[in-house]
């Protein structure tokens, strides 16, 4: 498929700042690429787990940290590319329930670090309708309004689990990198709740 | 199913469970195979452990960190057929040195009847070198628990990736 990027769509870093704004005691893990970026971009945080690799797997992430820390509202950001890489995850997500987690991709339709090819999403996929067949309470987002109201249920921690499609405009802001050592993001993540690091 | 050929000497699968608990694994997930039967059973009988169910074996890599970040150990359940489903999500773990532990039930080296399972069957070993993974082999029901145990310990306190390959002499043979 020929690469045609729209412009439609939430400017990406002010969809994550606005999301992340009084994220108090939620605990975030990112999706590879640019969910990594930009919630980096917005504000490094102890309480931040960056995924650099493992594709497919943020929202599952997620679902173990989720269920290991059911009093702590969990938040997953990723790409569209990523989630549809796990897209059998969010049927798994969906049989444990989680009230104390949310996924929101952020959907440009297009595999952005790779030269913006179109993806399923951008071939016509809508994500919160695989989630919402799964049972998961999903939205479709296009406006800071939108993602305002989406905010107001993060820290929920109970209910169905939270899945939405922001749409975004397919447009690569500058990079703004976090650490790529992945033992250092674990150790102090663990730290943030206290545990023991081997 | 398969036939109970070592079953009747040693209730191996309980022996695995109470290792499992014994080393605090409190996330079991899985993907069905009929030589971990009896563990999925008790291990949804259990209240103290959370059961999970996966579409395919590499969620249950990324559940495992997920639930290592906040504080809990977790196991994955497969056939040796899912380890090469796990292949790049087992970078996950080495690039974050996560404690990992897998029981991994194998097929296609004793007494194989579909010649399906042997190409992955046989394979699994290399797979799991290959992606820095210890393996060990467990071919008599009587190690079974001290192998679990051994595998948790060098999981969980010295941060290594784990699997345990239960033989396919030991689960018996598959009956057609």
């Amino acid at each position: 498929m020929t690469a045609n990027p729209t412009r439609e769509g939430l400017d990406r870093r002010s969809a994550v700042q606005e999301l992340l704004k009084e994220r108090e005691n939620i605990l975030v893990v990112t999706g590879l690429g640019s969910p990594t970026y930009d919630v980096f971009a917005v504000g490094d945080s102890d309480a931040n787990f960056y995924l650099w690799g493992a594709m497919g797997g943020a929202a599952l992430v997620g679902l173990g940290l989720a269920l290991a820390q059911p009093q702590r509202p969990v938040l997953v950001i990723t790409g569209d590319g990523e989630q549809l890489m796990g897209i059998g995850g969010l049927l798994t997500i969906a049989t444990k329930k989680p009230g104390n987690l949310s996924v929101v991709v952020l959907d440009n339709g297009h595999y952005g670090e790779t030269g913006m090819q179109l993806s399923h999403t951008g071939l016509g996929i809508d994500l919160h309708k695989i989630a919402d067949a799964a049972g998961l309470e999903a939205t479709e987002i296009k406006d800071m309004a939108g993602i305002a109201g989406l905010r107001r249920t993060l820290k929920h921690l109970s209910g169905k689990p939270r899945f939405a499609t922001v749409r975004i405009s397919a447009e690569n802001p500058k990079r703004v990198l976090p650490s790529r050592d992945g033992v250092y993001l674990k150790n102090r993540f663990r730290a943030h709740l206290g545990l023991a690091v081997n | 199913m398969y036939t109970d050929a070592t079953q009747g000497t040693l209730d191996w699968p309980l022996a695995i469970f109470e290792s499992l608990k014994k080393a605090k694994v409190r996330q079991i997930v899985y993907v069905p195979d009929a030589g971990h039967a009896q563990l999925i059973e008790m291990a949804h009988n259990d209240p103290s452990i959370t059961t999970t169910v996966l579409t395919t074996e590499e969620e249950g890599i990324a559940i495992a960190a997920g639930a290592w970040l906040g504080g809990e150990r977790a196991a994955l359940l497969m056939q040796s057929s899912g380890v090469g489903n796990c292949i790049n999500m087992f970078s996950l773990l080495a690039s974050c040195r996560f404690p990992f532990l897998t029981l991994v039930t194998m097929r296609g080296e004793w007494s194989e009847f579909n010649p399906w399972q042997i190409p992955m069957g046989q394979a699994v070993p290399q797979a799991c070198e290959m992606m820095g993974l210890q393996t060990l082999r467990v071919d008599d029901p009587v190690d079974a628990a001290k192998s679990i145990d051994a595998a948790a310990t060098l999981a969980f306190e010295s941060d290594r990736s784990v699997a345990v390959l239960l033989s396919q002499k030991m689960l018996g043979r598959k009956k057609w």
